[in-house]
């Protein structure tokens, strides 16, 4: 059997060559407890992220809209239900995970922890939040991680489905009432800065961005992204004729990029501490779903048990 | 009792073509694994055939042997990386 | 590759996204000899069964038992949404009358006046499809009784003279079949899993059974088009949808319930527009929005 310093050195080969780590391959400890922490994160996002979306699907206001609204939110699902196999195949089970989530343990998205307050917000969460999460999510298509990578390659391919449906929402209303446009700039301006904050801390606050980029887990830099995010946003906020609520946002020609203002990461922080206008609320939300099914999964698994051949 | 045991899931798409390996879910039994596979990884295709396969009843090849190990063509029976193209880039919008 | 499942194209959504016109090739020619206004009100009796109906699995989204029953619930629900707006925009070209009248300009399209604009006393779903949520095994137990009578219907009305029900028929039965199968699974499930599922499981039907001679009841609307040959006497199906409720209470282990159906009012029941308290309730939540905005654009 090859020893420690083996699996060592042909773990940082195929990472250094741009490889991909494989369920079954060796990975030190650390590599493996981030990237748990990273896709369960993610996935929890999923999960929860169906609230805020979910909340509307009853209030609809077409029934075209209502179909793709719910469609969405079962994407979201799927993408969550993606994310935890990824997790599986690093040891944990999904029942853990979700304690996690459950009791606290583990994080999910801060931009969750905001309310949807009218249905333009459902256009603003395509285009902006889904438009976030898109610049988050195509370079970790090339993660190290295989698994993950794969996931993330079908959650992509759904997700610009998703920005794309946001926008449109958001230009139809715009060619609406008055009432219409009022909605989706009040709208955008809610949602404008919780938007950047998805990106994360600045670099320089961000202990972990290292590691994860050394790993090629992480692909790119918060700040990075974040740059990418808004210069790509600009043009598409003048297509729809909304404004974006910084006045310090301009375009750079030196630099070839806009220059924008910080964030609030005093209330980034505070939501991440439990204290955003949505976090009980949310957990409290998916801990009644997951007792209410118990005895629902309960039942399967003792049918199961009664079916099983030796068992009936 | 415990979670719902895992399952993986093959789907040909098109006639003519392999089932390949298209991720995985939970589910209580066989039956109930190949519903959820309809629903979740197909959402309504018609004509296409799903497997479905208890996780645990894959026996695959382990890199953890020395020859594998430092061999980079050394396969995985499932989770294969060419099951998957890759977009040369996601349309922003 | 897999493109075609996992590409950009629209077929991997439930729903498809092409809705601009939900009756594309269809040949939208109206039977003759059939009074427009009673073809209008049949679709309506349709279309708000699935309307009313997807709505309330739609509650479902985000509190489903396990996130893979989240995503064949959404399934569930946008089936019977699609199904609903067909026949929303077939009763309004049937006869647009029955569509509610919008301030001049108003962009908002027939079927959807027609699901946002309407009262509850102008719904003509069965009162079955309305009544509030219960736990997973009512959402079993509400759906078995649904798609068991609505397949049976789907697939007599394949043969409609109606083109447009012709082809609603013929994609809705292979969706309601799919419905029935899920629910009876579940419902074998539940009766044989443990005392505790078994207990509510029974507890569901029994609330929920005397609402079920609603699916097979016929009315004048229903034999005046089943005598067109453009819709189905619930009657000739009746028999079908008891044997198959047969079955599955048999293979179950679960008695069927004794409790007569559930009275009108005045002999008028949810087709003849008297409903529950539920649907106002319901209708106020589903309609907020889009009565906000009559001349919204969405």
């Amino acid at each position: 059997m090859p020893g420690q310093a083996d699996h060592q050195a042909h773990f940082d080969e195929v990472i250094a060559r741009h490889d991909r780590i494989e369920p079954r391959d060796w990975m030190p400890d650390a590599y493996r407890r981030t990237l748990v922490r990273q896709i369960a994160q993610h996935a929890h996002s999923e999960i929860i992220g169906m609230q805020p979306e979910g909340n509307w699907i009853s209030r609809a206001p077409s029934l075209r809209r209502k179909a793709i609204l719910l469609a969405k939110v079962q994407d979201e699902a799927g993408h969550g239900l993606y994310l935890y196999s990824a997790a599986e195949t690093l040891g944990v089970s999904r029942d853990d995970l979700v304690a996690m989530l459950l009791s606290g343990k583990q994080k999910y998205s801060s931009i969750f922890n905001y309310p949807t307050l009218s249905y333009a917000d459902v256009g603003t969460i395509g285009w902006l939040v889904d438009g976030a999460a898109i610049c988050n999510q195509v370079p970790l298509c090339r993660t190290s991680y295989g698994p993950y990578g794969r996931a993330m390659i079908r959650i992509c391919k759904e997700e610009s489905f998703h920005q794309r449906q946001g926008y449109e929402l958001l230009m139809t209303m715009m060619r609406g009432t008055p009432e219409q446009r009022d909605m989706v700039q009040e709208s955008v301006n809610r949602f404008w800065w919780p938007s950047l904050m998805m990106f994360g801390p600045p670099d320089e606050s961000s202990p972990n961005t290292e590691r994860s980029m050394a790993w090629g887990i992480k692909r790119n830099s918060n700040d990075d992204l974040r740059q990418k995010f808004v210069d790509m946003t600009v043009p598409q906020a003048q297509a729809l004729g909304v404004s974006l609520p910084d006045p310090s946002l301009t375009w750079n020609a030196d630099r070839g990029q806009h220059d924008f203002g910080q964030p609030d990461w005093d209330e980034l922080f505070a939501v991440i501490r439990g204290d955003g206008p949505c976090n009980t609320q949310r957990l409290a939300h998916r801990r009644r779903a997951h007792e209410d099914g118990a005895w629902v999964r309960e039942a399967a698994s003792a049918f199961a048990a009664q079916e099983e051949p030796g068992h009936g | 009792m415990g979670e719902w045991p895992l399952y993986e899931v093959f789907v040909r798409s098109k006639r003519g073509l392999n089932h390949v390996h298209v991720g995985s879910l939970h589910a209580a039994d066989d039956e109930a694994a190949l519903r959820n596979a309809r629903d979740v990884y197909t959402r309504r295709n018609e004509g296409v055939s799903i497997w479905v396969v208890r996780s645990d009843a894959i026996t695959a090849s382990s890199p953890d042997e020395k020859d594998s190990l430092f061999d980079p063509s050394g396969d995985k029976v499932y989770r294969h990386p060419t099951f998957y193209t890759i977009p040369g880039s996601v349309p922003h919008l | 590759m897999n493109d075609d499942l996992f590409g950009g194209d629209s077929s991997q959504w439930a729903f498809g996204t092409d809705f601009e016109d939900p009756l594309a090739g269809v040949d939208t020619t109206m039977v003759d000899d059939v009074v427009a206004d009673d073809l209008a009100l049949y679709c309506l009796g349709l279309a708000d069964d699935a309307l009313i109906m997807s709505q309330r699995l739609s509650e479902w989204c985000s509190r489903a038992p396990e996130m893979e029953d989240d995503v064949a619930l959404a399934n569930l629900a946008l089936d019977l949404l699609g199904q609903a707006r067909l026949l929303l925009a077939r009763a309004a070209a049937a006869s647009p009358s029955v569509v509610p009248v919008l301030p001049e300009g108003s962009p908002v399209p027939p079927e959807d006046a027609l699901a946002f604009f309407r009262s509850a006393g102008q719904f003509r779903n069965v009162r079955l499809a309305e009544v509030p949520g219960g736990d997973f095994a009512h959402v079993i137990v509400r759906l078995l009784l649904f798609s068991v009578a609505r397949r049976e219907l789907l697939e007599r009305l394949r043969g409609s003279r109606d083109q447009v029900l012709a082809a609603v028929a013929a994609r809705g039965v292979k969706e309601v079949s799919y419905h029935r199968d899920w629910s009876a699974r579940w419902f074998l499930v539940l009766a044989r899993g443990t005392g505790e599922s078994r207990r509510r499981l029974i507890s569901a039907l029994d609330e929920l059974w005397p609402y079920q001679a609603e699916l097979v009841r016929c009315g004048a609307v229903d034999l005046a088009l089943a005598d067109a040959g453009v819709g189905v006497d619930p009657t000739t199906y009746a028999g079908a949808v008891d044997a198959v409720l047969g079955e599955v209470f048999a293979t179950s282990g679960v008695e069927r319930p004794s409790r007569g159906p559930l009275a009108g009012v005045g002999g008028r029941l949810g087709r003849d527009g008297v409903h529950t308290e539920a649907l106002s309730l319901l209708l106020a939540e589903m309609q907020v929005v889009a009565r906000a905005h009559p001349r919204g654009r969405w």
